[in-house]
């Protein structure tokens, strides 16, 4: 009887897993995260003003436990090398300008320091938002003569994380007071609810509506966007915001904008300002 | 003998986990598997105990899934772990990696990140320095993404 | 592709006969071989680290050979045993010959 009470046991342990153990109950986990025992990041904070949900809640809480511990230990967080990568680029010359990003910027973690959790910030002469990519590549051709970096280049996601990284721990707080930063936040919204797709689904549905709860095997985040580029164990490399919006897009089965175009800048204006408060993770680790 | 109610569902429970799962010492290792095992050990067929291998139940992600292992062992220069192999049965090549050891090496313990196709067994097989050979295997679940994929 | 980084994390110090945790981390694809080329449906060919080796003052602590199925960025966690002050030579060997390199310094205190 003894075999038998083992595998009955074991049975039972098999459907209290696929029905949902502790971890996999659905929901946030409970856990806080301190990165190497030091940098308390803030991932759970009450919602601004006129947000649909009351808290915030970072998609770090909704990854397994293997998972968060990677994003916790700074050396075992695999995105940290593109964070070393990009302070090289930082200070590597190139274009016809013989200058590098540290040949005006001088140490990136103090001139950079705040610069993520604040972007974007509205450019007057560009007349549009400008995200952490656009700026690079502004400051490349104005400044250094150099090429812009086509969308999603390796060099541009591992200096943006690199940029990003200087203001990890820092919360995330937008202007929409600058030029027409209100409007795109308008426009973002609309975005962000419109549904699309043969599935017909909208950002909504998933991240507001549904957090929490599953999608087949995929554990619903709020969507929040604080860890950008963030290293997705999947790709098993950094995956930049606007390629993180295609692809949930492309799988409504829609078609989908192009990179930094008016309407992805816009919902990053909104999906930003909806991360408010929330620590700046870059590099972020998920699934 | 009567059986009360909840007895016979424990019965016809544990027979059918019987049935999944078998008895652990034909846990279904694919001839590739098999062969590599038997080519590591010699082709004893490896004990049970002295080696843990430490995984996830449910790794989201197959492309990295945090592995580790841990034996039982003195790590003095007459008392050693040799190596411990890892296997993954249910990959198109189920070797992984295999780690070495020396009497330096402090503690037989060692973690990775590997890679895994589908669900499966992950086995870990250590060759002590007197060429006993011991197993662990684990069955890790790989979840497939609603749409991140 | 930059050239490959690794990272290697080992304490400064530590006491004679003391067992110390090393963690290294280095940056590469670890191609399978198994992968198709998805615009020209060739498989990509395997190009990955296949052997580390940890040694203390010319003595070998831990190797390790690799297989396709040990992940990008591949990383490894080990231990030592500390009894003199020294020098960590840690090699990574990549498929196509090339061998990357670092070292670290142990004070025993």
């Amino acid at each position: 009887m003894a075999e038998t009470t083992i595998k009955y046991t074991m049975m039972a342990g098999i459907f209290a897993t696929s029905l949902g153990g502790a971890a996999w109950a659905g929901g946030p986990a409970d856990d806080k995260l301190v990165i190497d025992d030091e940098l308390e990041i803030t991932t759970r904070v009450k919602a601004p003003e006129g947000h649909p949900l009351d808290e915030v809640i970072s998609g770090w809480h909704y990854r397994t436990d293997e998972t968060r511990a990677l994003e916790a230990d700074s050396f075992q967080n695999p995105g940290m090398l593109y964070v070393e990568r990009g302070e090289e680029i930082w200070n590597t010359v190139e274009g016809d300008a013989g200058k590098s990003c540290a040949s005006c910027h001088g140490d990136a973690s103090e001139s950079m320091k705040g610069l993520g959790a604040a972007y974007p910030k509205w450019d007057e002469k560009a007349g549009r938002p400008l995200n952490i990519e656009l700026q690079i590549n502004k400051c490349r051709e104005d400044n250094m003569q150099a090429e812009p970096y086509k969308f999603d280049a390796a060099d541009q996601k591992s200096l943006t994380t690199f940029i990003k990284h200087q203001s990890l721990g820092m919360p995330v707080r937008l202007d929409l007071s600058q030029g027409d930063m209100q409007a795109w936040w308008d426009k973002g919204k609309e975005v962000y609810y419109r549904r699309t797709g043969q599935l017909n689904m909208a950002c909504a549905n998933c991240h507001e509506d549904y957090n929490g709860n599953y999608i087949r095997a995929d554990h619903l985040s709020q969507g929040n966007v604080n860890g950008f580029p963030t290293y997705r164990l999947k790709q098993s490399a950094m995956v930049s915001l606007h390629n993180r919006f295609r692809g949930c897009i492309r799988d409504t089965r829609a078609e989908f904008p192009a990179a930094f175009s008016d309407e992805l800048m816009a919902l990053e204006v909104y999906v930003t300002w909806r991360a408010t408060g929330l620590s700046v993770e870059t590099p972020a680790v998920r699934q | 003998m009567t059986l009360s109610r909840r007895e016979a569902l424990g019965l016809t429970a544990g027979f059918a986990a019987f049935i999944a799962f078998g008895p652990k010492a034909t846990i279904a290792a694919t001839p590739e598997t098999d062969a590599a095992i038997k080519a590591f050990t010699g082709g004893a067929m490896p004990a049970e105990g002295k080696v843990s291998l430490d995984t996830p139940e449910i790794a989201e992600n197959g492309n990295t899934v945090p592995v580790g292992v841990s034996v039982d062992s003195p790590m003095t220069a007459d008392s050693y772990v040799e190596s411990v192999m890892i296997l993954a049965d249910g990959n198109p090549n189920p070797a992984v990696a295999t780690f070495h050891f020396t009497a330096i090496s402090g503690a037989a313990e060692a973690k990775t990140r590997i890679r895994l196709a589908k669900t499966q067994n992950v086995i870990a097989i250590a060759k002590m320095s007197d060429g006993s050979t011991f197993m662990d295997t684990k069955e890790v679940k790989v979840t497939i993404g609603g749409c991140g994929g | 592709m930059a050239a490959p980084k690794p990272r290697v994390k080992v304490p400064k110090k530590a006491s004679k006969g003391e067992v110390i945790t090393i963690k290294t981390l280095i940056s590469h694809p670890m191609e399978s071989g198994q992968r198709k080329d998805k615009k020209t449906g060739e498989l990509i060919p395997r190009q990955i680290i296949n052997k580390f080796t940890c040694e203390f003052n010319g003595q070998v602590v831990f190797t390790c050979d690799m297989d396709p199925a040990v992940s990008a960025n591949p990383y490894l966690e080990f231990n030592a045993k500390i009894e003199d002050s020294g020098t960590f030579k840690f090699t990574w060997v990549d498929d196509n010959g090339s061998v990357y390199t670092t070292e670290k310094k142990l004070t025993v205190e």
